[in-house]
């Protein structure tokens, strides 16, 4: 398997070219050779709305996290468009810095098929990164609802972004936010707002400050001048501290496994449903049926789970 | 009423089957009456050419007192090749120069740096240091001549360049006479030239228009250009909405510096396109003049008349030509070219016929600057001024652009002005999506262009002669800059370059400082170099 | 999952002329394409080491400013030197007749000149991969 040894060796096209073969699904044996190289690097998630200046937060942080002859592996996930299936893919122009870094390796990831914010196949070509040997993972994605509670279920540390103009977008988001941030980041923070911004998020984290031994900072940053990063970066790295002491980091990495399984035989489950035990010819007549008020939604489910129970 | 009878003839024929609208999409109507200018008043509206609102005209002659200058943009290679095409075109009768530098000159980076591989005097000519613009304008009196030099980013520092040749062929620089761009709020916007961010960009800026509007007093010293916002997609209507926007911030500025706005807007000039929708782009000028004159007087409070003129120069829109049947192009310009004059330009520039190719050939730039020498002597289209006024279709236009520009201006005030607008990437996002849909109007045959989707012919060999820029150039300008740097004196420059150093740290005027710099042979890099360290380096935001 | 085309798109050098650029990155990704877009000023070395990671089928670059002569035949060199030969690269710009046959002859797949619909810069593109 020439391919998995270049890749081992840790030749960026062999990596690359891996990710693409998890991406699209075409060699599920890969995964299975890389797992066993899986769990050595540390996992952060960076989300927020759009135009929070996520990009430029991870070229400001990433020169700080290669100290010490450190690797780095970011995934950048942007939507893809619902209409054509294509994505455009622009967060290179923000690490544009780290670029020609022997130490770091970027892809961007459209987000396909699955319908939150984040690729459904992140997980895998995050696990495919950690494979290769680096010390850090880097997850990028626009937070949208949905979308944190994604991240987090990969990430050992979750920064949220958000900047004085996204008012509105936050009172949505806020019950996400607060679920899931391990670090809240107000960016631009050189801007109206941003005092108020953190005064309100501050208000809103108190709540959950008791049920860990986690203080969920709050902090200020302006990435494009490179303001408040080293700050950043090592409340990061007490995140991991503070984790790996309290044991909640084996608690949560084994909780990721559960719900990575649980995906996993959902999945399956609906595959196999598709693609084996439901005939769809039929499926569609009874569709008609219940559309016409003959049989209930509910029918229909009981027949077809007659076949498997 | 005669007016119901035509509309109903009219209404039971059929019209072709296309989309009558201008590149704006404003909707045109099959016929413009004394109705679509029912609230018409002559001296309000339009006024005498020379008077206020200016809508016919920034002078009372025109073209009966004096022509518009022919100016031809051109440069390339090595300054002394340069130096022999300026003398050609003057010799065949062009009245102004037009400095085109190439890539790495416009970013500030010397012919050596990585980046410039390969582009050293492609686009234009290479700059760098005060040698090569001594070679640039050798034999070339600076007091009978006026220079625009397309320049932003480095603007004050070839600003200097030229004052420095000045003094040494014996011209004072308060009878320079000439342009420098130093628009830098449209490069964030559209041309994407750029070194420092937005603010240290402005207070260079605030400088130049300082030291100009008490050393070089004769001198415009931005040009405050749609040329470029059009070329990288906008319509009609942005590209006179942003440049007048940017036009008042660049005011604002002026006075936040502490300068009384009569001071330095005299100097201000501009610099539009001219597209393919003829009437559109005469509305277009037209509304300009008016829309500026108006906020200038009521906004500004400025006193001095010259305050309120949009004096703007020309160019016929590169981003029309094709490279199908590129014999097309010189028709194309030539309407253009009209539409500019019809418009009351100052000065014009008309395309070559092979620009889609490469830089163009002498013969191709002889026939561009004959396309403009026929308008002038041949149509009669100088002869009277602003010929279409009191059109009812050309006015009705230029309220309606005048209307929507203002609405324009809301919108960029909502968003707090141009500079937070282009942070958030409005006007970015607006030309990549105007950009966008032409292209695809284009490809749905909406709109035509010929050669393209329309006429098209089987692609043969272009047989037009092309000019080549020999790999030898990049080799003999880095000689040369090679040879300045071991002439001059060197612990001169870095004193100097110290000097600029405290300079923009301190806030005191930059433009000595660099005038001392460039005396000292020092490289446009170095100083540029000097300044980023200060300033920072923008960086691109993700739009599309 | 299927397998999507993977498409770079680049600006090298110091030209600013990004209009044809992101209006070719847009309709392609109309097309159904992922569109890597590295944004303006880039050096040819970035350009590949970005293409190789994200192990795009294609590079696409736009060159306006004259120096094609010197950025393709780089970037050409660079992916033989990485071994990243497969990616195709094609190109589009303001570039001459005798120079796209040189180009050509170099290992530049295709060159676009203006006035290219992008229908057929899609055409193209699913025709060399599919």
């Amino acid at each position: 398997m020439e391919l998995l040894q270049r890749f081992l060796k840790g030749e960026k096209p062999a990596i690359a070219r891996v990710i693409t073969k998890i991406e699209n699904g075409t060699d599920p044996k890969l995964l299975e050779d890389i797992f066993p190289h899986t769990g050595k690097a540390y996992y952060i998630g960076i989300t927020g709305p759009p135009g929070a200046g996520k990009s430029s937060l991870v070229n400001a942080i990433v020169p700080k996290l290669l100290e010490n002859n450190k690797k780095v592996g970011i995934i950048a996930v942007d939507p893809t468009s619902p209409f054509s299936g294509g994505a455009l893919l622009g967060d290179r122009i923000r690490m544009n810095d780290l670029a020609l870094n022997e130490n770091v390796f970027i892809r961007s990831m459209a987000t396909r098929g699955s319908l939150g914010g984040l690729a459904t196949k992140t997980k895998d070509v995050a696990l495919v990164l950690d494979a290769a040997d680096m010390d850090y993972i880097l997850i990028e994605t626009v937070g949208v609802g949905q979308v944190e509670l994604d991240i987090a279920q990969v990430c050992d540390t979750t920064v949220v972004v958000l900047v004085p103009e996204s008012g509105d977008a936050i009172q949505a988001m806020k019950a996400g936010i607060l679920e899931v941030a391990d670090i809240l980041v107000v960016n631009k923070g050189d801007r109206t707002g941003a005092d108020r911004l953190i005064l309100e998020m501050k208000f809103a984290f108190e709540l959950r400050v008791h049920n860990t031994g986690w203080h969920y900072p709050i902090l200020k940053t302006t990435a494009i001048e490179n303001i408040g990063i080293d700050e950043l970066v090592s409340t990061i790295k007490s995140h991991r501290e503070y984790l790996e002491k309290s044991g909640e980091l084996e608690i949560g990495r084994k909780k990721k496994l559960v719900i990575r399984v649980n995906e996993l035989i959902e999945e399956r489950i609906k595959t196999h449903l598709h693609d084996y035990v439901i005939d769809q010819k039929q499926l569609k007549k009874m569709i008609d049926k219940a559309y016409d008020r003959k049989i209930t939604p509910h029918y229909i489910t009981d027949e077809i789970a007659k076949k498997i129970f | 009423m005669s007016k119901d009878i035509w509309k109903e003839k009219f209404s039971k024929l059929k019209e072709r089957d296309i989309n009558f609208s201008n590149l704006s999409k404003i909707k045109i109507n099959p016929l413009y009456t004394p109705d679509d200018n029912k609230d018409f008043d002559y001296e309000k509206d339009l006024n005498y050419p020379g008077e206020y609102p200016y809508t016919r005209g920034v002078q009372p002659t025109m073209y009966r007192g004096r022509l518009w200058t022919m100016r031809q943009f051109s440069g390339f290679g090595t300054p002394k090749d340069t130096n022999n095409r300026y003398k050609y075109l003057l010799k065949h009768g062009q009245t102004g120069l037009s400095v085109a530098f190439d890539f790495p000159t416009l970013y500030g980076k010397d012919s050596d740096d990585p980046l410039a591989q390969g582009e050293v005097g492609k686009c234009g000519v290479a700059i760098d240091t005060l040698r090569d613009m001594e070679i640039l304008f050798d034999g070339i009196p600076l007091e009978k001549i006026s220079t625009s030099m397309t320049i932003n980013p480095p603007a004050a520092m070839l600003l200097a360049m030229y004052i420095v040749v000045g003094e040494k062929q014996g011209v004072p620089k308060e009878v320079l006479t000439g342009t420098i761009q130093n628009d830098m709020l449209k490069e964030y916007q559209a041309q994407k030239t750029w070194i420092y961010p937005p603010e240290p960009s402005m207070r260079i800026i605030t400088d130049i228009l300082k030291y100009c509007s008490e050393n070089v007093p004769k001198w415009n010293t931005i040009s405050i250009s749609g040329y470029h916002i059009r070329e990288a997609g906008s319509t009609a209507l942005q590209e006179l909405a942003f440049t007048l926007a940017n036009g008042y911030t660049y005011i604002d500025y002026g006075i936040k510096a502490g300068l009384p706005v009569d001071t330095f807007a005299p100097r201000l000039s501009f610099f539009f396109n001219s597209h393919l929708d003829f009437f559109e782009e005469i509305a277009k000028y037209r509304a300009a003049r008016r829309i500026w004159a108006k906020l200038m007087k009521d906004k500004y409070h400025a006193q001095n008349p010259k305050s309120y003129l949009v004096r703007f120069h020309t160019q016929t829109a590169g981003c029309s030509l094709t490279a199908q049947q590129p014999e097309n192009n010189i028709i194309r310009t030539a309407f253009q070219g009209l539409a500019a004059v019809l418009g009351g330009t100052q000065s014009l520039h008309t395309n070559s016929m092979d620009e889609t190719y490469a830089l163009p050939t002498e013969k191709a730039v002889k026939i561009a600057l004959r396309t403009q020498q026929l308008i002038a002597y041949e149509t009669g289209a100088a002869n009277t001024i602003d010929p279409l006024g009191g059109s009812y279709y050309v006015e009705a236009l230029t309220d309606k652009l005048e209307k929507l520009t203002f609405e324009y201006f809301d919108k960029i005030e909502t968003l707090g002005g141009v500079v937070p607008a282009i942070e958030k990437g409005f006007f970015q996002r607006e030309i990549s999506r105007s950009a966008y849909e032409y292209q695809k109007s284009l490809e749905k045959k909406e709109k035509f262009h010929i050669g393209v989707n329309l006429f098209n012919e089987e692609e043969k060999n272009i047989d037009i002669e092309l000019l080549k820029i020999p790999e030898e150039v990049e080799i003999d300008q880095k000689k040369s800059l090679k040879k300045v740097k071991k002439e001059r004196n060197n612990s001169k420059v870095k004193e100097t370059l110290i000097k600029l150093r405290e300079a923009a740290e301190n806030g005191e005027n930059l433009m000595p400082r660099i005038l001392d710099c460039v005396r000292e042979y020092s490289t446009l890099g170095e100083m540029c170099g000097t300044l980023k360290e200060v300033f920072g380096v923008y960086k691109e935001p993700i739009i599309f | 999952m299927e397998k999507k085309i993977r498409i770079l798109i680049g600006k090298p050098g110091l030209d600013g002329h990004d209009r044809g650029a992101k209006v070719i990155a847009a309709a392609l990704r109309d097309a159904g394409f992922e569109v890597i877009y590295t944004g303006l000023h880039q050096l040819s070395e970035s350009i590949v080491e970005a293409a190789i990671q994200e192990d795009v089928d294609i590079i696409g670059l736009s060159i306006l400013s004259g120096a094609h002569m010197t950025i393709f035949p780089k970037i050409i060199d660079l992916l033989k030197q990485k071994n990243a030969e497969h990616i195709i690269v094609i190109g589009g710009g303001i570039i001459p007749e005798e120079d796209i046959k040189k180009l050509i002859q170099m290992g530049v797949k295709r060159i676009f000149t203006p006035g290219a619909p992008t229908n057929e810069i899609v055409d193209y593109i699913n025709s060399i991969i599919h």
